[in-house]
């Protein structure tokens, strides 16, 4: 009997030539499209413009599959935009779209994919899954190691991962153009972009200043002996490790440390006091169910795009887990995620504290 | 195996129909203002059309005007009166319902928003109904124009417009209805109805999408919102659409010749669907009027479920529906419609409006009852 996917499309050349290869497979296709949230008045959310609705419902009648446009607007804006906000309250720097790919679409979507009898929902992600002789899941790396998307996919579980379907993981990206071109496509390739979805064409720091007035006050900048140096323009503006832009004038380089949220007060020092070789991560998940034993050899990277570093893992309880680096890091981040990795495999990650 | 329930969005057009146009395409094309024999050919089909229509609606041939469709209608008869009237100085007072389509509600609220026009919306009850009484009562000096529909599209109550129209008739206001949905299914005597315009939509009928019907009471105030040529008696420029004209005329005779048996057989379809769906579905409602309703209306609220996720399970199992207004599908807002007849939000966000037509079966209601219970229930499990 035909097993049937839904696929999760954004009118992107990635997830068109995903639900091609699925139609080609063999599988009974159906493309769904989310509508998430962005500013009233202001631009669409990027993945879900009214011209990427177009180009995704124009993929889908080429490929002779239903198409739906569904809003998640209200759980987007209640799961991944608060949970952004809430963060810079806090005083760390949180990535929203960890929290989107749990929450929203290997969760929510995936539940709804399922409710339609779906066998599997398939992304346009580059990553593969694999299974082994004991038919355990396994997350690796995607091929193409520019385009590698594990990272984003680190708290997948088991359960979900028997139900998605990753076509992407073996390609490069040129072999997806490559296809989307040979295949006619309607496609229009949009320019990647860094920004978040939500934040239409605006900035994150003007973002704030309308969502979370209380992060954006201005206070002192502080050095570790409490002296002040000049005036920050609200903690949420600045990143650790950052040394441009600090408005403070001294004889040495001086870097961005920390974030004192509760004097809001921004503290920064020399090079040599900024580097770590050492963190603590917190809602860890491993893809295998279960902690790898201590001292366990990984190379972990601590932002998405982060060179990878060798460390050593030790679990602790209450979905913890300390890292040691090999090489000091500049710019460990409280609310960025680490994940870790052993070769290509992705064991798990968690959210740096 | 596919099931079209959403004739209140559209209809196939009916083969009798394309039949009648065909020669209009490139056999008699003539532009029906000339002279010649081609223009004469098309002018005699234009004024068939015209008389047929007028027989129908109980007028003379002169007070139907063909227009593109029944927003336009609708925005002829409502810019045109409201534009008339006050430029005569009669006041700016315009009378309307809360459950009115777009085409008249927006056009209602833009005269009022950009143009300094007022207008009092009269209540409905849980069913969609209009108490022609409140009509009455909010009758001021400067009353210029009531707008009632016909019936609803959404769930397909139909309204007291006769008695709506005795009560603006003795105040000699005008009064206008838009009878795009009831057009296929109740009388259209515009002298029993005492209506002063009544705007008709082709694609809800069996004719083509793209061209509707105007009707004006001889002696209606109306400046023509659209300037251009004399055609349609002053009121609408532009070519006459000859094919489309000859189209809507055959498929309103059709649909009014056939109507009394079509009801009788739709209304038993709806109502074993709506027996059906109460008696089977848990926490389920149905929408409208349970007997002043369309014969081809069959809407519901179902708790705990939005309404785009049973269409796309609907649509998937090769059911087609939709949830109200096909024009407003997509927003998360609940139907305007629903919510002012004081349904809770919450219910009336998983609205489901199924509308039967002349091909259904009832093979189809029992498909659609065999399967609709396992769809809410997946739907509520999978919901937020």
């Amino acid at each position: 009997m035909t097993q049937r996917v839904v696929v999760a499309m954004s009118g992107g050349v990635d997830s068109s030539v995903a639900a091609a290869l699925l139609v080609e497979q063999g599988y009974e296709v159906i493309g769904l499209m989310l509508r998430l949230w962005a500013e009233p008045g202001g631009a669409a959310n990027r993945c879900c413009t009214p011209d990427a609705v177009v180009d995704a419902r124009r993929v889908a009648a080429a490929l002779g599959i239903p198409f739906y446009v569904r809003d998640y607007k209200q759980v987007f804006k209640e799961t991944v935009v608060d949970f952004f906000i809430d963060g810079y309250a806090r005083g760390i720097t949180p990535n929203p779209c960890i929290i989107c790919n749990r929450d929203i679409r290997f969760d929510r979507l995936l539940k709804e994919a399922l409710s339609l009898g779906a066998d599997f929902m398939a992304t346009g992600h580059y990553a593969r899954i694999r299974q082994d002789r004991q038919g355990r899941y396994h997350l690796l790396k995607g091929l193409d190691a520019g385009k590698d998307q594990s990272y984003v996919l680190y708290t997948m579980t088991q359960e979900r991962l028997a139900k998605i379907l990753l076509p992407l993981g073996d390609y490069t990206k040129s072999d997806i153009r490559r296809i989307a071109a040979e295949k006619n496509l309607p496609v229009f390739n949009r320019p990647d972009s860094q920004d978040l979805c939500f934040l239409g064409n605006g900035d994150y720091r003007e973002f704030l200043r309308r969502h979370a007035a209380q992060v954006v006050q201005p206070g002192p900048i502080v050095n570790r002996a409490g002296e002040t140096l000049g005036q920050h323009q609200g903690l949420a503006f600045y990143t650790i490790g950052q040394r441009k832009g600090l408005g403070v004038t001294a004889p040495v380089p001086l870097y961005v440390l920390e974030k004192d949220v509760a004097a809001n007060r921004l503290i920064v020092g020399t090079k040599e006091e900024l580097g770590r070789d050492e963190l603590t991560v917190q809602a860890v998940s491993y893809i295998a169910g279960a902690p790898p034993p201590p001292q366990t050899a990984v190379t972990v990277k601590i932002r998405y795009k982060a060179r990878p570093i060798e460390a050593v893992l030790t679990p602790l309880p209450g979905a913890r887990a300390h890292l040691r680096l090999d090489t000091p890091a500049r710019d460990i981040t409280p609310g960025q995620s680490a994940v870790f990795y052993q070769g290509e495999e992705l064991l798990g990650g968690g959210i740096i504290e | 195996m596919d099931i079209y329930l959403d004739h209140a969005a559209s209809t196939p057009v009916d083969p009798r129909v394309i039949e009648v146009m065909m020669p209009y395409f490139n056999q008699i094309y003539g532009n029906a203002s000339g002279l010649h024999r081609q223009a004469r050919a098309s002018a005699r089909a234009l004024d068939q059309a015209r008389q047929t229509v007028a027989d129908i609606l109980n007028c003379t041939p002169g007070e139907i005007v063909f227009t593109a469709c029944g927003t336009e209608s609708d925005n002829i008869a409502i810019r045109g009166v409201a534009w008339a009237q006050k430029l005569a100085g009669k006041g700016n007072h315009i009378i309307t319902t809360p459950i009115e389509h777009h085409a008249v509600g927006h056009t209602i609220d833009q005269l009022c928003d950009r143009f300094g026009f007022e207008q009092t919306v009269v209540p409905v009850d849980r069913y969609g109904l209009v108490d022609p009484a409140d009509v009455a009562a909010a009758i001021r000096p400067d009353t210029i124009l009531i707008s009632v529909m016909y019936a609803n599209n959404e769930v397909g109550t139909v309204l007291p417009i006769a008695e709506i129209g005795a009560l603006a008739r003795e105040r000699g206001i005008p009064f206008h209805t838009d009878a795009v949905q009831a057009a296929g299914y109740e009388p259209l005597d515009v002298q029993a109805l005492q209506v002063d315009l009544l705007a008709v939509s082709g694609h809800k009928i069996y004719a083509p999408k793209g061209v509707g019907i105007l009707y004006v009471r001889r002696g209606t105030p109306l400046l023509p919102p659209l300037t251009g040529g004399s055609h349609e008696n002053n009121r609408r420029p532009g070519t006459e659409n000859v094919p489309y004209i000859v189209g809507i005329a055959r498929a309103l005779e059709l649909v009014q010749a056939e109507r009394e048996e079509e009801n009788r057989r739709l209304a038993a379809l709806r109502d074993r669907l709506i027996r059906g769906v109460l008696e089977t579905i848990p926490d389920s409602q149905l929408t409208g009027h349970p007997t002043r309703r369309l014969p081809n209306n069959a809407s519901f609220v179902f708790a705990h479920c939005e309404a785009d996720a049973i269409l796309m399970h609907l649509d998937i199992a090769g059911i087609q529906a939709a949830s109200g207004s096909a024009c407003t599908t997509g927003m998360p807002e609940p139907s305007h419609v629903l919510t002012a007849m004081g349904l809770p939000h919450e219910l009336a966000l998983g609205a489901l409006r199924l509308s039967l037509g002349r091909q259904n079966t009832e093979a189809d209601i029992d498909r659609v009852l065999e399967i609709l219970p396992d769809i809410i229930q997946k739907v509520r499990a999978a919901g937020p």
